[in-house]
């Protein structure tokens, strides 16, 4: 009697928690679907299901010179923001990573503090300095705003591998003879590279993807592909941006096939 | 001797190597965000009178008052529906499989690589008047006219929760994973219902997971100035736009300082009430 009033309470918590599970997982994939779908409309407006099917939109996106532009502003100011991001975060991420002490950790919250402070706060301010120096807005301070806010992601994802490392390894190394650059070299970074890897990419993501930071540290002339969109949104609602929307979507779900691939990204994350 | 260099610790690295970075952060991070104080600190824009005058005039203003409490409070909404929505999968993760695992995971990690406007775009074809949900509605014969979701407080919120649950689920799951199997099954042949189990086991012992991802939700939903921009429209202010507007349109920049630094207060405050939370939580979870 007992046993069976166990199993039904057992089955309505089991029953509650997959049902809004899955009700969650379809929340979370649906708007991607939608667009996707939409995205293929043969139609005027953004009606779902579309009238028809057709790569009416894509063939549109393919003159649409002014997303091309920012498109490329973008690109660009991702490729320089991830590579210095990596350089000055993995470095970063060696000194800090395993050192107890006091500077250690306080440096380890500045440098995380990006993630969690208003980016928008962020960036005005460094609207204001570059002014006050007479700095322009132009490529390199996008760069510079963007480092700041991606520098997080490459500075995590490292010490996460670095903290992974069997210091042994290393020890055997040394006591082999080999120089601590040697060891770096063929040991420490082989091991941790697909720790560097995930975050370059996540920071590269964020950084094409940012828009509080560009937003006062761009001009016309260094449009961003997030901000040109929105622009266009805050107009009217235009299919070409429900194709672009497709090509990023595609491009994002390939991304990250290929660096799950590579670096385990699903795993990492979860850690 | 051999000495000297084996005293030091193979496995780490001296701090000259942070230096970069910290300069870095120092000109371009540290030195901003004083300049932005230093400049809320002034009454007028040419910055030439000190004074409280700009955080006073937000503070006795009920229009600026309005707008921070609603930012605090959309934040707390979305938070809620993540935690609610999230949570269970977290718990689905670790029922099931490797492959299913993957699939989750990446589920899940989709929306947090999709750009921001991508995503929110998806939501003006959803929830617009001519979106999914109305049409389905229509379709149906449930309503007559389009109900009005775009530009309500029910679509910035739907809408920010999707965009923000990875932030809360990841967390959970890696939460969900450190708690031991054997406590669940413990509890159950010790007589205690499924329920009663999660509520008075699962729960508690994921706490520190759950207040990570409430910190990253809460801090990511009120700074998100697309979604709330696109899906609120005009007629509803959150902290970000009141700040964009105050520097850009108005370029009243020791105003719009002083909503930066109050607003940077807020989110640090909240951060800080999580945290405090969190340490507890912790000394709770591993009694």
């Amino acid at each position: 009697m007992s046993g069976r009033k166990r199993t039904l309470e057992a089955f309505s918590f089991e029953l509650v928690m997959t049902v809004i599970a899955i009700i969650a997982l379809i929340i979370i994939i649906a708007p991607s679907l939608v667009v996707l779908i939409v995205s293929f409309t043969s139609g005027f407006s953004l009606r779902f299901p579309p009238p028809g099917y057709s790569l009416r939109w894509y063939a549109e996106l393919w003159n649409a010179w002014q997303l091309h532009f920012a498109a490329k502003n973008s690109l660009i100011v991702a490729l320089w923001a991830t590579g210095l991001s990596v350089v000055l975060g993995v470095a970063a991420a060696l000194a800090i990573s395993r050192s107890p002490t006091l500077s250690a950790r306080l440096l380890d919250s500045l440098f995380m503090s990006p993630l969690v402070l208003p980016a928008l706060a962020f960036g005005l301010a460094a609207l204001m300095l570059f002014s006050l120096v007479g700095l322009p807005v132009s490529p390199l301070t996008l760069v510079i705003g963007h480092t700041v806010v991606c520098v997080p992601y490459v500075v995590r994802n490292t010490i996460a591998a670095l903290a992974q490392l069997e210091p042994t390894l290393l020890e055997s190394s040394a006591v082999l003879g080999a120089s601590r650059l040697y060891t770096f070299r063929r040991i420490v970074l082989p091991l941790i590279r697909p720790g560097i890897i995930a975050g370059a990419f996540i920071a590269f993501m964020s950084s094409f993807d940012n828009v509080p930071v560009s937003l006062f540290l761009r001009d016309a002339a260094t449009d961003m592909l997030p901000i040109r969109m929105w622009q266009d949104l805050e107009g009217k609602l235009d299919v070409t941006i429900a194709a672009l929307s497709g090509v990023l979507i595609i491009a994002t779900v390939a991304l990250v096939a290929v660096m799950e691939r590579i670096t385990g990204l699903s795993r990492r994350l979860t850690n | 001797m051999g000495a000297a260099p084996a005293s030091r610790d193979v496995t780490s690295y001296g701090m000259g190597l942070a230096v970069p970075l910290a300069l870095f952060f120092l000109v371009f991070f540290v030195a901003p965000l004083l300049q932005l104080l230093w400049l809320s600190l002034h009454n007028d824009t040419a910055a030439l009178h000190w004074g409280l005058g700009q955080y006073l005039h937000f503070l006795t203003d009920p229009f600026s008052l309005s707008v921070l409490g609603s930012t605090l409070l959309l934040g707390a909404e979305v938070t809620a529906v993540c935690l609610v929505l999230g949570f269970p999968i977290a718990w689905l993760y670790q029922r099931v499989g490797p492959r299913l695992q993957t699939i989750i995971i990446l589920i899940v990690l989709l929306p947090l690589l999709t750009s921001v406007v991508v995503r929110t775009f998806a939501w003006i074809v959803i929830l617009g008047r001519q979106g999914i949900i109305n049409a389905t509605l229509q379709s149906l014969g449930i309503i007559n006219t389009p109900l009005k979701l775009l530009y309500t407080q029910f679509g910035v919120v739907i809408a920010l929760a999707q965009v923000q649950m990875p932030l809360m689920t990841l967390p959970l799951i890696t939460a969900l994973s450190r708690i031991d199997s054997n406590l669940d099954d413990a509890s159950c042949s010790l007589g205690a219902g499924s329920w009663r189990t999660f509520f008075k086991i699962v729960l508690p012992l994921s706490l520190p997971g759950v207040i990570a991802g409430c910190t990253l939700t809460y801090a990511a939903a009120i700074t998100a100035f697309i979604t709330q921009s696109l899906i609120g429209g005009g007629q509803m202010l959150f902290m970000p736009m009141y700040l964009y507007q105050q520097a850009s349109t108005l370029q009243n920049w020791p105003f719009a300082s002083a909503i930066s630094i109050i607003f940077l207060l807020a989110v640090l405050a909240v951060v800080s009430v999580f945290t405090t939370l969190g340490r507890m939580s912790r000394g709770y979870g591993g009694a």
